[in-house]
């Protein structure tokens, strides 16, 4: 493989592996800082406990989501610094504000969240969550802003006085209210409340079934942690599923409009059809990427509703527009030598089909399996019942997985159906005055196969070794349940040290439990 | 002063302030296997860096993200020139950061001391790594035509890369012990003491070293005037350890970096990275720079979340500023 393609390879693992902290970052902490609230505000046990143990799971995963991260930062200048070159103007802007503006917020609040129990007053100490958890939203935001500008680039204008052509940032505030970057945020901050739900569902239908076997009353505390976690957990997987829909739908008829190119490739609609049909299920010939050998079962009027909002609309086949992109920006790559091996060759507009097409399709069906769990795990515990059923609570612990697999799936998906651009051209402007940027030159020139060889396989044994531990580290804490230091009414007064003036007395000695507190923390 | 020139320091204070803060915590976490004879010691070390080195690496973060804002043709010819040093850096980051975590999950003494020493090992990585990267940057890479690196994988490994890793290790690990002696309390503080002022005048030199040489190839009055004061600082450091005051000590321990810094930076600029093939192909601030208008709105954001950002951070160090002691936490609790 060329530098390209291991580039690629590099960037959709490291990201895609990223993806799986960052959904439930923001869902699960957002989730945490509600169940806090409830327990400042009422001071029922149930609520402290469910706010230790949950809490406890986003620490864990939050720092992975630091950890992989950071490779996220530096692996735009590494590996793809023609890019960062080309952009430079306004992504970098984004992401040094996230930094900025996000991070700090987070990871600041986030320790006086750990440190803070015990030792600040309670009301600043569930501030602090919610400032954290804030922060991630922010981030969130920012970084799909900047994604969204590539796929659809607005407030710039191409700048050529420098010989190479740039893009020139001229207005920030449509960087930031692009309405890709809006039906995008939204998107994924209710996608990433399903996989909190599901995780909730999830774990406290194994405990409630658990406990149910081994005859424990329901009158205990840790019934109701569970009973709550799986209640809560329901009713927010399920209107993030609704949402999911509503938001989706809208980035569907953006897409339409902004590459609808991807549009046919996720409904492998070779030719335009107009009204267009929503195809449910495609054969194709084996490693072909023709359209044509792609044989589809379709629901009609349905696609044009998906992209127009009506009955009639004809939606362009991959065939057309392949053409018609052929013809705007050339059959083959310029003779260039930015563009490497690719220089002089013939460009293919159309994404890998199977790819789109299917990953649409696993989006939207992990977040379907995962929306009929948590409406069974609603119906099975209904007024107070103990579901018993052994596929029941087993099947829901499976589909915890369900959402993470939909993130990933809708990823890849808005990801590679942007090739062969990684900055989409806007069809809004004018032909002359497009900025775009194909991932063939995007490439640093310079680095060698060999170092991002290294770095593919360096980062991959890594995050394999990580995902393995991270995962045994989850499933031990989940399966311990609550602990009883999750009933001190005040955990770890003293936080996650003790301190004292030189002038205080010496504090008594008093062993064991000593590392309680840092055991939440880490 | 414009933008550019605005920015150019920004980017330094903020490369700096990593330094100064993540340094200490590089710093603690190198002297575990030095200083941490019993359990208890390293558990204390641990513990004097556990609310704040998550906090600390966000200023990594930032000073990336704002090279590659203000100047993305600095950040795009500076990281492919340095590919492998950065992928050991962030290897390093990565596994010190999860084992931070881990440590805690299981009870076993023997789990313990070996996620403690990933801790220890990562810091070393990182802190070297991102040394040679600073260095190299300020004194030079093998950088040709249009920002490409010339001469493979392994030509930005140069002596200069060598001297940034020393200097940023030696001086991180006499920060961390000098925060020891600030932040606990009994044998260890005296053993950080004692070691911080055996090692603080040597520990300087490299240091020393690396802004004397930026300043040599292109230093004027003011840069002469702050390298003296980085050399004054480290008198001043060494006294002060003496004589037991480690508040005064931990200062002017911090102005040894400020002072090398701004010597180091002030004495580059324009130039951001020197190319050792030929000068006409160094990258500097005007040929590196976004546009004017990315700079102000940066700017502009910057003037309002920046002073934001300080409060709250000067903040969460006010609430975690006592002494820890070895004791157990739940002392407290009992008193
Ligand atoms: C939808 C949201 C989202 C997306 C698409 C991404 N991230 Fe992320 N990122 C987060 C949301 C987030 C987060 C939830 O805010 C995290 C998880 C843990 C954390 O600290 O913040 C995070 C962590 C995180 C950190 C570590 C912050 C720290 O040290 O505290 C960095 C440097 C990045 N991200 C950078 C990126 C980049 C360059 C991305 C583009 C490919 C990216 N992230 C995709
Ligand atoms: C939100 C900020 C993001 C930015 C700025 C971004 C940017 C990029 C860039 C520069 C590339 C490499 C060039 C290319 O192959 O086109 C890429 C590829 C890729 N990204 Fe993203 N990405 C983002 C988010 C994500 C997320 C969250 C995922 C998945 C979870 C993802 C999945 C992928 C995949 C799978 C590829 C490889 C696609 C291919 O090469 O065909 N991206 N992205
Ligand atoms: C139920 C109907 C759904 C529809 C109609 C829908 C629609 C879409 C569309 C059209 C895109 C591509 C946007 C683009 O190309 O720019 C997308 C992306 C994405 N989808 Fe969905 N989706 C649905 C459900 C889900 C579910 C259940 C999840 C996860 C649990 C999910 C997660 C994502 C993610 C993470 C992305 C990429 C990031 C983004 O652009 O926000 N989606 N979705």
């Amino acid at each position: 493989m060329d530098v390209l393609e291991i580039a690629r390879w590099q960037f959709g693992i490291t990201t895609v592996y990223h993806f799986l902290m960052v959904p439930l970052t923001i869902g699960l902490g957002l989730l945490v800082a509600v169940m806090h609230t409830m327990w400042v505000r009422t001071g029922k046990a149930e609520w402290l406990r469910m706010t230790r143990f949950w809490g406890r799971i986003y620490l864990i995963n939050f720092v992975l989501g630091v950890a992989t991260g950071l490779v996220q930062e530096f692996q735009f200048g590494l590996a793809w610094s023609s890019y960062s070159r080309f952009v430079g103007d306004v992504f970098g802007s984004v992401l040094a504000l996230e930094a900025l503006l996000a991070f700090f917020l987070e990871s600041t609040f986030l320790g006086l969240w750990i440190f803070g129990w015990g030792r600040i007053p309670k009301k600043l100490h569930l501030a602090a969550l919610w400032a954290a958890v804030v922060g991630s939203i922010i981030s969130a935001y920012f970084i799909i802003a900047a994604n969204s500008w590539m796929q659809h680039p607005v407030g710039v204008v191409l700048d050529t006085s420098s010989g190479e052509p740039r893009a020139r940032q001229v207005d920030f505030l449509a960087v930031l209210t692009n309405n890709t970057a809006l039906a995008a945020f939204s998107h994924a901050i209710v996608a990433s409340l399903m996989v909190a739900g599901g995780l909730l569902v999830g774990i406290g239908l194994w405990h409630l079934r658990k406990r149910s076997l081994a005859g424990r009353p329901t009158t205990e505390v840790d019934h109701q942690v569970w009973r709550r976690s799986v209640r809560v957990g329901g009713y927010v997987s399920l209107a993030a599923f609704m949402l999911v829909a509503l938001t989706g739908d809208w980035q569907g008829k953006l897409m339409f409009q902004q590459q609808p190119l991807k549009m046919s490739s996720a409904e492998a609609l070779c030719t335009t059809e107009a009204p267009a049909s929503f195809s449910i299920f495609a054969l194709s010939k084996l490693g072909s990427n023709e359209c044509d050998d792609v044989r589809s079962f379709t629901v009609p009027y349905v696609l044009s509703f998906l992209a127009n909002g009506d009955f009639s609309s004809p939606v362009p086949g991959v065939n057309d527009l392949q053409e018609q992109y052929s013809e705007a920006y050339g059959a083959t790559y310029p003779d260039d030598p930015s563009f490497g091996d690719k220089a002089g060759e013939p460009i293919d507009y159309t994404p890998v089909l199977a790819v789109t097409y299917w990953g649409f399709r696993l989006m939207i069906g992990m977040g379907a399996v995962s929306a009929g769990v948590a409406a069974y795990a609603l119906w099975a515990t209904r007024r107070g019942r103990v579901p018993t059923s052994r596929i029941g609570v087993y099947g829901s612990l499976l589909a915890v997985g369900a959402p993470f697999v939909g993130n990933a799936a809708g990823w890849i998906f808005t990801e590679m159906g942007r090739q062969p651009f990684v900055v989409y051209p806007n069809p809004d402007v004018p032909r002359a005055d497009q900025v775009y940027f194909f991932t063939a030159q995007a490439v640093s020139p310079g680095i060698s196969a060999t170092e991002v060889w290294t770095s593919l396989i360096s980062l991959a044994v890594l995050y394999g070794v990580l995902a393995v531990v991270e995962f045994g580290l989850i499933v031990r804490f989940a399966r311990q349940g609550v602990t009883d230091g999750d009933t001190t009414p005040t955990p770890g007064i003293g936080g996650g040290s003790t301190h004292r003036d030189d002038d205080d007395p010496p504090p008594r000695a008093d062993d064991d439990a000593s590392d309680d507190v840092l055991q939440f923390a880490y | 002063m414009d933008l550019q020139t605005l920015w150019f320091v920004a980017v330094a204070v903020l490369w700096t302030g990593f330094l100064l803060l993540e340094g200490f915590d590089f710093g603690v976490a190198a002297l575990i296997p030095v200083l941490g004879r019993k359990p208890a010691d390293r558990h204390l070390m641990l513990r004097t860096i556990g609310p704040l080195w998550d906090g600390n690496e966000v200023w990594l973060v930032t000073a990336v993200g704002a090279t590659f804002a203000a100047f993305p043709g600095w950040y795009a010819t500076w990281l492919p020139a340095m590919y492998l040093p950065f992928v050991l850096v962030l290897v390093g980051l990565i596994v010190r950061a999860v084992a931070f975590e881990w440590r805690h999950s299981s009870h076993d003494e023997r789990w313990d001391a070996a996620w403690t020493r990933v801790i220890t090992t990562g810091s070393y990585i990182a802190a070297g790594g991102l040394g040679a990267a600073l260095g190299a940057t300020t004194l030079g890479l093998p950088v040709g035509e249009g920002g490409v690196r010339v001469g493979g994988a392994f030509s930005g490994w140069s002596w200069p890369a060598l001297l940034g890793a020393v200097a940023v290790l030696a001086y991180s690990v006499v920060h961390g012990a000098v925060f020891l002696s600030l932040k606990t309390d009994g044998d260890l503080r005296h053993r950080a003491r004692a070691f911080a002022l055996r090692w603080a005048p040597l520990a300087a030199l490299p240091l020393l070293a690396w802004a004397g040489l930026v300043w040599l190839r292109s230093g004027g009055v003011v840069t002469a005037a702050t390298l003296v004061v980085a050399v004054v600082a480290v008198v001043v450091t060494w006294v002060r350890l003496a004589a037991g005051r480690e508040g005064q000590a931990f200062t002017a321990w911090a102005v040894v970096l400020l002072a090398s810094m701004a010597t180091v930076f002030g004495a580059a600029f324009p130039v951001v990275l020197p190319s050792t093939i030929d000068p006409a192909f160094d990258v500097l601030v005007s040929t590196a720079s976004v546009s004017d208008y990315t700079l102000t709105v940066m700017t502009w954001v910057a003037g309002f979340g920046l002073p934001v950002v300080l409060g709250y951070q000067a903040w969460t160090y006010w609430v975690f500023r006592k002494r820890l002691t070895a004791e157990p936490e739940h002392a407290e609790a009992a008193a």
